[in-house]
């Protein structure tokens, strides 16, 4: 949504490049679920910055409120209760966008610049140039997109790129009470969570580890789990990437087939110019 | 042109339906090249723009495969593929090379047309289903995401092989001379039979001496 044009690095449906003059540093949001304690204020403010309310749903039994992720819902807590190490535990999630440093969303959208990735990393949607085809849903590693029953478009977490452009942080972070949520550059970012990993360890948690996957060249959105082991317990994909099928659509199928298609055409007229047209010969008219 | 001493190869309704099936054919395949390649999504203009180009072109879609579904009605008994079909195709050098009279008699398609006809049906089958899968707003969300990934490139895959077909033909009509008429007026010349589908033109005049 928001229109820093300058810091555009990457644009759905573009095969030139963008503008890469100005060059800013790599943003990353950290969640450190080790401190989060469910109180969904990074929910809320999520919902008043971006002036989003969704529909008030239904109750499941479970403290997750609303169940998933909507078009309006750009950010949800999944609570989870597992037994890892023999003893309960209330894993506590923020879902939303995970900001990958290479978005199967954008890769999957058709249209041109309805994706596009800032220097800083953040992926955001422009709605004024999204067709509503949900092909971003099926590039998506953690299911994150969602398309409007009110008006076909996408949306998702924008990482509050229109805060961070002037210089605030996201509005989940500024909410977050005990600190779960901080925000900055990606590196001090990753520097953080390694002082974070290193207290789990010495508390017991011997798997603790920085959720930062490769298979999408990394993301800006990072957790601090305390069994990055086993990404599963937190309903995170083990290693997720963009699917195969996907990669090979929106990869080598689309510029071979296209070539293809016109050395097709191609074809056809070089052989009408050397071999020339099939013509009936004898007389029309005659029998034989 | 004189119909009394040309045959009737295609009725007004066979006409009728095949050029439903084209122009269908036609925008459905701007409009799906044009979501298709971003070299392609100016295409997008002339439908409207970006998404009036999703929202019709499944509709323009399943008009083409209805209406194409017409034609497997009329001419699936004449696209059935002979022992003498097999022999054609292997000689297809000579058929590229304009050198017909080595060539065993066609009935009414030749074994080009014919593959091309089973090619079209599986192509349109496999866009059909795919193309519900991944039409948005109203199938899709019933739909587990990896069968939408699936369907999303079996259908990319299909209209690959579609248009790829579709311009054989197209280029056969243009390079048999005498074929678009066919389609046109409905007529061909008794000549034009007898060199390209004699088996056909044995059949449909009783005129059996000729070889």
């Amino acid at each position: 949504m928001a229109l820093q044009s300058l810091d555009i690095q990457r644009r759905s449906a573009t095969t030139t490049p963008s503008p890469g003059e100005r060059k800013t540093m790599e943003v990353a949001k950290l969640i450190d679920i080790s401190k989060c304690i469910g109180c969904k204020a990074c929910q809320s403010a999520c919902m008043e910055w971006n002036d989003l309310r969704d529909a008030v749903g239904e109750n499941d039994g479970t403290y997750n409120n609303p169940r998933d992720l909507t078009e309006s819902s750009w950010t949800v807590m999944r609570f989870f209760e597992v037994e890892p190490q023999g003893k309960l535990e209330w894993l506590i999630r923020k879902d939303g966008c995970m900001h990958c440093a290479d978005p199967g969303c954008l890769k999957a959208c058709p249209s041109p610049g309805a994706i596009v990735q800032y220097a800083n990393g953040i992926v955001d949607f422009h709605q004024e140039n999204c067709i509503g085809c949900g092909y971003c849903i099926t590039g998506c590693p953690f299911d994150v997109p969602r398309l409007s029953k009110k008006d076909s478009k996408v949306y998702k977490c924008t990482l509050c790129s229109d805060r961070v452009s002037v210089g605030l942080e996201p509005a989940c972070i500024k909410t977050c009470p005990t600190g779960a949520l901080v925000f900055g550059s990606k590196e001090g970012m990753q520097q953080h969570a390694a002082e974070r990993i290193a207290d789990l360890k010495e508390r017991g948690y011997q798997n603790a580890g920085l959720y930062d996957p490769a298979g999408v060249g990394g993301t800006h959105v990072m957790y601090v789990l305390q069994h990055a082991d086993r990404p599963e317990l937190y309903a995170l994909p083990k290693e997720p990437k963009i699917n195969p099928m996907v990669s090979f659509w929106k990869g080598v199928a689309k510029p071979l087939a296209l070539a293809a298609l016109g050395l097709a055409a191609l074809g056809g007229f070089f052989h009408y110019m050397t071999v020339g047209p099939n013509e009936v010969e004898e007389d029309e008219e005659g029998t034989r | 042109m004189n119909k009394a001493r040309m045959i009737l190869r295609y009725r007004p309704a066979d006409r009728a339906n095949h050029w439903l099936t084209a122009i269908t054919f036609i925008l459905v395949g701007l409009s799906g090249l044009a979501l298709f390649h971003p070299s392609m999504f100016f295409l997008t203009n002339l439908f409207g723009g970006g998404p009036w180009t999703r929202i019709l072109h499944p509709f323009i879609g399943l008009v083409m495969v209805v209406s194409f579904a017409g034609l497997a009605l009329r001419f699936w008994r004449d696209n059935l593929m002979h022992a003498k079909d097999w022999r054609w195709l292997q000689q297809w050098r000579d058929v590229v090379g304009n050198r017909e009279d080595s060539l065993p008699e066609a009935d009414r398609y030749n074994a080009g047309q014919k593959m091309l006809f089973w090619v079209m049906i599986a192509c349109l089958v496999t866009l059909l289903v795919s193309g519900f899968i991944i039409w948005q707003p109203y199938f899709t969300p019933a739909v587990g995401i990896n069968v939408v990934r699936l369907a999303a490139v079996l259908h990319a895959l299909a209209a690959f092989g579609l248009i790829l077909g579709i311009i054989v033909h197209i280029y056969a009509a243009i390079w048999v001379k005498g074929s678009v008429g066919a389609m046109t007026r409905g007529y061909v010349t008794q000549a034009w039979a007898r060199k390209h589908h004699l088996a056909w033109y044995r059949r449909v005049t009783g005129d059996n001496a000729v070889k």
